[in-house]
């Protein structure tokens, strides 16, 4: 697996941001085609600032983010809230890409089914946001990157707000959506659980200004099940991260 | 008992209790009707008076209605540049507090003067009393928007216009919603000042000048008619505007979504 192509490549990309808080120092990673990498980090290490560079909604003051060109334009994001638009149903909101695409019809109508199939909405496809719980708001926010089919899919904390049963299950359809549709996916967590549950490679992010640590490598195939959360590859996956985790904390915090 | 009709029983009974009162106090304390009339007066007079009063006060809802309007577009409009730049809204903005702060009956009397056709100089001055909500609130609702909606309109190479019609306008609504119901209430209050100011200058009169002419003849059970006209239509014009929120808002907006306002 390690010589597929790199869909994501982070060269010397770091971030002062005009307040002088320094939000990254360099940063080199590859995302290679097809593999599930996690930022693990305390709040304010600079993930999300990392996930916004490669969304193309922030640039680096210094290096380079480059997408491949397969991936270029393809690209989705899920934030950390739902961000429907309240005042729209929930097929709607699922449209909006392809709308603002100036995509209509019934080929857009067709997507629009099928991400919400994808994600288990179909039934709540005329439902008004504030008639769903926060984990099917954030399936609809799902369903909304995934309606432009993209290859890469950057979600930043998107379950931090789910209660811990929901996040399980919506961390299970990750998998099988990745595994399934062959996406790319960068994610951003603050939960070691989630990272050694997803990653093919999860990353410990320090606090500011961020810095990733060595790698640590979860070789599982995808779809990961719950039986994986009771394998051995889960529990050293585990206690490493947490090992990471306490070494960059133990830093003194800005 | 429901709280539909909770809220609807406390108001009809007070107002009930309040004419009761009214007429008691006006029969057994022997008051003349040149100073007090009873409402059962006040009601012969409306309908004695009908066509007179009728024609007034489609007059006033003509300026009232078509001021409203104007704020409502020309607002809008204003909203929508002071939107496009901090410099623009920073150069114009303090002039629409100039506008506002400036008490309409002291400008009235200048724009009867400058503008010649009276139903014009009328609509002008409700327009200045009435505009200045539309415009904070359409303009602080147009710079509400959810970054996180922001960032995806972003993302998703959105144009100028696409962000102003599916993002900034929808999210504006609720608070252009709050701005319509102060401005309705304004172009009314607008409307009333002016015709006073213009006094008997037109042919055409609304019920200002009845209310005066009634006055200056010592006709006080018409002055109540006219009142009581000016009162009902600023009512109904409250719940038109209150019902146009509803609609607009009741399947989305938290401030709407239980019942009609």
């Amino acid at each position: 697996m390690h010589d597929a192509q790199a869909a994501v490549e982070i060269r010397g990309a770091d971030k002062t941001y005009p307040n002088g808080v320094r939000a990254l120092s360099p940063i080199d990673l590859t995302v290679r085609e097809g593999e599930i990498v996690t930022l693990v980090g305390p709040s304010g290490c600079g993930k999300s600032t990392l996930l916004r560079m490669v969304a193309g909604l922030l640039a680096p003051d210094r290096g380079s983010v480059r997408l491949a060109d397969a991936f270029a334009g393809r690209t989705a994001f899920v934030f950390q809230q739902p961000t429907l638009m309240p005042w729209a149903r929930v097929e709607a909101n699922v449209r909006l890409p392809l709308e603002l695409a100036g995509e209509r019809g019934a080929g857009a109508a067709e997507e629009v089914a099928h991400a919400l199939e994808l994600v288990g909405l179909s039934p709540f496809a005329r439902a008004w946001p504030r008639e769903l719980s926060g984990g099917m708001q954030m399936r609809a926010s799902i369903a909304r990157a995934l309606v432009t089919q993209p290859r890469l899919l950057l979600m930043d904390e998107p379950f931090g707000a789910l209660d811990e049963i929901t996040r399980h299950r919506l961390d299970r359809e990750i998998s099988a959506l990745a595994a399934h549709e062959r996406l790319t996916i960068l994610f951003v967590t603050h939960s070691i659980y989630e990272a050694a549950f997803l990653s093919s490679r999860a990353f410990v992010m320090s606090a500011r200004p961020g810095r990733l640590t060595r790698e640590v490598v979860i070789d599982a195939p995808h779809p990961r099940g719950d039986a994986f959360r009771a394998s051995p590859a889960f529990t050293a996956a585990c206690a490493e991260l947490s090992q990471r985790l306490a070494e960059a904390a133990g830093e003194p915090v800005a | 008992m429901s709280a539909a009709w909770l809220r609807w029983i406390g108001p009809v009974a007070v107002g009930l209790l309040f004419v009761a009162g009214w007429h008691a106090a006006v029969t057994l304390g022997e008051v003349p009707h040149y100073i007090v009339p009873s409402p059962l007066l006040v009601a012969e007079t409306l309908v004695a008076d009908w066509s007179l009063l009728a024609r007034s006060l489609r007059f006033t809802l003509e300026v009232t209605l078509l001021a409203l309007a104007l704020s409502v577009l020309l607002g809008t409009l204003l909203s929508f540049l002071f939107v496009q730049s901090r410099l623009i809204e920073a150069s114009l903005f303090p002039y629409a507090v100039v506008l506002q702060v400036t008490p309409i009956v002291a400008i009235a009397p200048l724009i009867i003067i400058w503008v010649r056709e009276p139903f014009a100089a009328l609509v002008i001055c409700a327009t200045v009393a009435a505009i200045f909500p539309v415009i904070a609130n359409t303009t602080l609702g147009l710079r509400s928007v959810d970054p996180g909606l922001a960032d995806l309109f972003r993302l998703y190479r959105a144009s100028r216009l696409q962000t102003l019609l599916r993002l900034r306008l929808p999210g504006a609504a609720p608070y252009f919603f709050a701005g319509l119901r102060i401005s309705a209430a304004l172009a009314l209050i607008g409307a009333v000042v002016a015709e006073f100011v213009a006094g008997t200058g037109g042919t055409e009169s609304g019920l200002a000048y009845q209310i005066l002419m009634a006055g200056l003849q010592l006709n006080i059970p018409r002055l109540f008619a006219a009142l009581l006209l000016i009162t009902l239509a600023g009512i109904a014009l409250f719940l038109g505007v209150s019902l146009l929120s509803w609609l607009a808002l009741r399947r989305w907006h938290e401030s709407e979504v239980s019942s009609p306002g």
